[in-house]
C-alpha cells in the first residue's frame, strides 16, 4: 500500500489559484473520503492530498476540478519518505511562510480528526503530530513574535512580565494598532481606554474592547491611570508630547507607536521609565527574531529527518509482519494439532500446553527480532520471502 | 583525604562561570553548578564534623562558607534557563572567591576557634548568608539595568537574548533584599552584643557594615524603585565587597 501526496502551496501556486483549491474542513474531508483513505489539508497556504493506496491520478483530477484548470506544473507528487518528511515538515512549521508558525499544527490535527484513516495514514499523521508538538519543546522556533503586533505584545511583556491587570490605552483606529491591542489582550492585559478624533469610532472600539472611550485632547490626563499606550492614528502631528508625560511614576509607562507620521514625541524615549517603540523598532525586532526562528529551523530540520527516518524503518517493518504473523500462526497450528493427538489427564494437558508454548516462543524469538531487523535495514522483503519460501506458507 | 573535594567543587564553578556564557553550554554550566555545590557542601560537612562547631572563623574558612551560601541562594531559582546571564554574573564571583578561599588554605580543616559555635553560627554565618543574599540581589540589579538599557535604547535582539522582564528582575531584587537584611541584623546584634560585653571599640569592617546595613535598610524602608533601587542594590554590594575582601582580614586576625 503505497503512502503518497499531491498538493500544491505558496512555493509553486500564486495566491489566485490556492484561494479557488482552499476548502474548508468539512469540504477537506468530503474530498477525502472520495478519494478512499485520504486525508485532505486544506489552508491559505497549501491544499494537500495525503493518500494510502489511492489513486494519485485520481487525487490530482479532483484538484484540477475544484481549480477548474489543468494544474500542470504546480502540482507537485511526493511518495513514502519523501510524502512523510514533507507532512513532518508542514506540521512543524518549517514549510509555512513565517517559520515555526503555530496556526499550522492545529489545522494538521483538524484535517486528520475530521476523516477516518486507514492505519498507514494513522501512523504517519499521529507522528506528524509528535514532531510538531517535539520540534516546538525542543527547538525555540516559535517562542519569538512573527509580527509587529505580536512583537509589540512580547516587548510589553518584557518590561511588565504578566500582563493580567495592565491597562492599555488605545489610541486611534489603526488596524495594526488594534491588531496590537487585541496581542495585549489575549496576553491579560486590559483595554481600558479607547481613544480618537472621532467621537462615535472612539465608542465602537471602546465598546468592543469593552474600555472607556475618550477624546484626544483627554489623553494627558489619563497617562497616570495606564501602563502602556499603542498609538496609531493618521494624525500629522504628534497626538503626545513629552511634556505631557507625568513625572515621578513609580512604575514604568510603555509607548507603541505605530503611526506614519509618528504619534509620539521621540523625545518620550528619553524620560525615566518611559520605553518607546516606533513602527521601525518594532519591525527591526520582528526581523531579528525571524532571523533567530531560521536559525532554530535547522535544528528542526535535523529533528524531522530523524523522524523521517523513523517512519522508514516503521514502513520497512511493515514488510516482514505478515510473513511473522504467519510463521507464528502456522507453528501454533501444528502444536495445536499435535497436542490433540495425545491423549492425557487435564492436568498433564495443562502442562503440556505450558511447555510446548514456551517451546515455540523460544524457538521463533531469534527469527522474529532477526526479521525486524533486517526490516529496518532494507533486507525485509528478502527474509520474508526466504521465510515464507522455506516453511511454505504461500502455500496454504 | 577531605582537602580532595575541593577541586571537584572548584572544578564544577569554574566551568559553570564560562559555559553559561553560551546557550548551549549552559545547561552544562548548571550541572557543573550542581555537581560543584553537592562537593563543597560535603567538604563543609566534612570540615563541621571534624571541628566539632562552627569551623569557618578564619578569613579563608569564612569565604568558604560564603562562596556555598552564594552558589546555594543562586541555586535556588538561578538554574531557570532565563536566568542563565545570572549565572554568567554570580558563577565567574564565585569561582574567584573560592579560588582565594582555596589559596588561604580553607580546604583543610581549621583549628578550635576561640568562641563558641553558637555565636559564630548567629555572628559570622548569619551575617555571610546575608552577605550571599546580597551578591546575588547585586547581580539581579545588574541584570535590571542591563535589561532596561537594551528596552531603552531599542536593541532589535532584545527578544532572542531574552532575559526576565523588567518587573520581576526589580521583584527578586527587593525579595531578595528583605529575606537578607534580618540575617544581617541578627548576626550585627550578636557582633555588637560581644563587642559590648568585652568593651571593645568598633573596627573598620564593622562600621563598613553597618553603613552596608543602612543602605539595605534604606532599600527595605523607602522602596525605591526602576533604576535607583538597582543601583542602591549595587551601591550596597560594593560596601559587601569591601568588608568581605578588603577589610576582612584584619578582622578575622
Amino acid at each position: 500500500m503505497t503512502f503518497l501526496l499531491v498538493g500544491l502551496s505558496h512555493h509553486v501556486a500564486p495566491v489566485e489559484l490556492r484561494e479557488r483549491v482552499t476548502l474548508d474542513t468539512a469540504a477537506a474531508a468530503g474530498l477525502a473520503r472520495s478519494l478512499g483513505d485520504a486525508v485532505c489539508l486544506s489552508t491559505c497556504n497549501r491544499t494537500e492530498l495525503y493518500l494510502a493506496g489511492g489513486s494519485e491520478e485520481e487525487a490530482a483530477a479532483a484538484l484540477e476540478a475544484i481549480a477548474g484548470e489543468p494544474l500542470d506544473g504546480v502540482l507537485y507528487r511526493l511518495h513514502e519518505d519523501a510524502a512523510a518528511q514533507h507532512l513532518f515538515r508542514v506540521a512543524a512549521g518549517l514549510d509555512s511562510l513565517v517559520p515555526g508558525e503555530g496556526e499550522i499544527l492545529g489545522q494538521v490535527r483538524d484535517a486528520y480528526e475530521a476523516v477516518t484513516p486507514g492505519p498507514v495514514l494513522d501512523h504517519v499523521f499521529r507522528q506528524a503530530l509528535g514532531v510538531g508538538k517535539r520540534v516546538r519543546t525542543e527547538t525555540a522556533i516559535g517562542e519569538s513574535p512573527a509580527s509587529v503586533s505580536s512583537a509589540a505584545a512580547a516587548l510589553a511583556a518584557q518590561v511588565f512580565g504578566d500582563l493580567a491587570g495592565r491597562r492599555v490605552l488605545l489610541v486611534g483606529a489603526g488596524r495594526i494598532g488594534e491588531l496590537a491591542a487585541a496581542n495585549l489582550a489575549s496576553r491579560g492585559a486590559e483595554i481600558a481606554f479607547v481613544a480618537n478624533r472621532t467621537e462615535e469610532t472612539a465608542r465602537e472600539l471602546a465598546h468592543r474592547f469593552g474600555g472607556t472611550p475618550l477624546r484626544l485632547d483627554e489623553l494627558s490626563a489619563h497617562l497616570g491611570d495606564v501602563d502602556v499606550v499603542v498609538s496609531s492614528t493618521s494624525a500629522p502631528e504628534p497626538v503626545l508630547r513629552a511634556d505631557e508625560i507625568p513625572a515621578r511614576r513609580r512604575t514604568p509607562l510603555f509607548f507603541i507607536d505605530i503611526a506614519v507620521p509618528r504619534d509620539l514625541d521621540p523625545e518620550i524615549a528619553k524620560l525615566g521609565g518611559c520605553f518607546l517603540y516606533d513602527i521601525d523598532d518594532l519591525e527591526a525586532v520582528v526581523a531579528e527574531t525571524l532571523s533567530g526562528r531560521r536559525a532554530e529551523a535547522a535544528r528542526a530540520e535535523e529533528l524531522v529527518a530523524e523522524e523521517t527516518e523513523r517512519f522508514r524503518s516503521w514502513r520497512a517493518s511493515l514488510d516482514v509482519v505478515p510473513a511473522i504473523a504467519s510463521l507464528r500462526a502456522l507453528a501454533e497450528q501444528i502444536r495445536s494439532a499435535e497436542l490433540a493427538k495425545v491423549r492425557v489427564s487435564d492436568d498433564e494437558r495443562r502442562t503440556l500446553e505450558s511447555v510446548t508454548a514456551q517451546i515455540l516462543n523460544k524457538l521463533l524469538h531469534l527469527p522474529t527480532v532477526r526479521m525486524k531487523e533486517a526490516a529496518v535495514s532494507a533486507d525485509g522483503a528478502v527474509y520474508a520471502d526466504a521465510v515464507r519460501h522455506l516453511f511454505g506458507l504461500d502455500d496454504e | 583525604m577531605v582537602e580532595a573535594l575541593f577541586w571537584p567543587a572548584l572544578l564544577g564553578y569554574g566551568e559553570a562561570a564560562f559555559a553559561y556564557a553560551s546557550a548551549r553550554t549552559s545547561r552544562l554550566a548548571t550541572w557543573g553548578v550542581r555537581l560543584g555545590f553537592v562537593a563543597q557542601t560535603l567538604l563543609l560537612a566534612v570540615q563541621a564534623e571534624r571541628a566539632g562547631g562552627f569551623p569557618w572563623w578564619s578569613f579563608a574558612g569564612s569565604l568558604n562558607l560564603f562562596v556555598w551560601l552564594i552558589v546555594g541562594a543562586y541555586l535556588i531559582w538561578g538554574c531557570r534557563p532565563r536566568y542563565r546571564l545570572l549565572g554568567l554574573a554570580v558563577m565567574p564571583f564565585a569561582a574567584a572567591l573560592f579560588v582565594v578561599a582555596g589559596l588561604g588554605g580553607a580546604a583543610h580543616s581549621a583549628g578550635h576557634p576561640d568562641y563558641g559555635s553558637v555565636f559564630l553560627v548567629l555572628h559570622v554565618g548569619f551575617v555571610l548568608a546575608a552577605f550571599a543574599g546580597f551578591t546575588l540581589a547585586a547581580a539581579l540589579a545588574g541584570l535590571y539595568l542591563w535589561e532596561e538599557r537594551r528596552l531603552k535604547r531599542r536593541a532589535p535582539d532584545i527578544l532572542r537574548l531574552r532575559l526576565p522582564p523588567l518587573a520581576s528582575l526589580e521583584r527578586l531584587t527587593r525579595r531578595t533584599v528583605l529575606v537578607s537584611l534580618p540575617l544581617l541584623t541578627l548576626g550585627l546584634a550578636a557582633g555588637l552584643g560581644r563587642l559590648a560585653h568585652e568593651h571593645e571599640s568598633l573596627d573598620a569592617l564593622e562600621v563598613v557594615t553597618l553603613a552596608t546595613w543602612g543602605v539595605y535598610g534604606g532599600i527595605a524602608a523607602l522602596h525605591p524603585t526602576g533604576r535607583r533601587a538597582a543601583w542602591l542594590a549595587i551601591g550596597g554590594f560594593a560596601l559587601v565587597v569591601v568588608a568581605r575582601l578588603a577589610l576582612a582580614g584584619s578582622h578575622f586576625a
